[in-house]
């Protein structure tokens, strides 16, 4: 049973990957996908408190549950357009 | 409607024409472009990064959201990513509506909630450095 994790902008360079495969058992909630992805990569600790999570492309509360085959994003604060933030 | 981020350069005529009905008395375009200094910084380019999929999606819920709030005819976005130099567009908003008023204010929205909660990110390089600029954690409904 495995999920997706997708990861952007500084939280990618920080694991050195976009994307990778997390074993969820029978189900984990977001956050336990990101406690399970730090101890892979130790590097993207210590942020829990300035990410948002998405499942499946809806932004979501860390208890929400991940399971087979699901998408999990990390969100760290967006930044788009132009002027200075 | 077109909710779009794109690696092409961005152009404002076409997105104009794009929102543009025969209803609409006025189209106000919000054009971000990249400057060359922040926090004092002389900005060299920015690269910008997406979750696409997600992004678009979350577009098209804001014109929802301002279509609801404003009688407006139609709403445009893209938002450009990878690198970008000094000058260059990264976001166009396109708003159509019967008269100016509605039109000035539902882009003005637009463009806040864009940067509120449009899964998008820059990265500012200067002369000796790199960040990852990020914004103020907000809630969704926020």
């Amino acid at each position: 049973m495995k999920a997706k994790v997708r990861l952007f902008a500084r939280l990618s360079e920080l694991a050195g990957t976009r994307e990778a495969e997390v074993e969820v058992g029978e189900g984990l909630t977001a956050g336990e996908v990101y406690q399970a992805l730090c101890r892979r990569y130790p590097a993207l600790s210590g942020i829990n408190g300035s990410i948002r999570y998405a499942v499946n492309g809806e932004y979501a509360d860390p208890g929400h549950p991940v399971g087979e085959g699901d998408e999990l994003a990390l969100i760290p604060p967006v930044s788009g357009g132009s002027r200075a933030v | 409607m077109l909710f779009e981020i794109t690696t092409a350069a961005l152009d404002p005529r076409r997105l104009i024409e794009r929102v543009r009905k025969d209803e609409s008395g006025a189209v106000v375009l919000f054009s971000g472009v990249v400057r060359n200094e922040n926090l004092g910084r002389r900005v060299m380019y920015l690269e910008y990064d997406a979750y696409t999929e997600m992004a678009e999606r979350v577009m098209g819920d804001i014109a929802e959201e301002a279509m609801r709030r404003w009688p407006i005819t139609d709403v445009a976005m893209q938002h450009r990513t990878g690198r970008l130099e000094i000058g260059e567009t990264s976001l166009l908003v396109a708003v159509s509506a019967p008269h100016r008023k509605e039109a000035f204010e539902a882009c003005h929205a637009l463009v806040d909630r864009f940067k509120e909660v449009v899964p998008v990110w820059k990265k500012e390089v200067w002369e000796g450095g790199e960040e990852w600029i990020e914004g103020e954690a907000v809630n969704r409904s926020g």
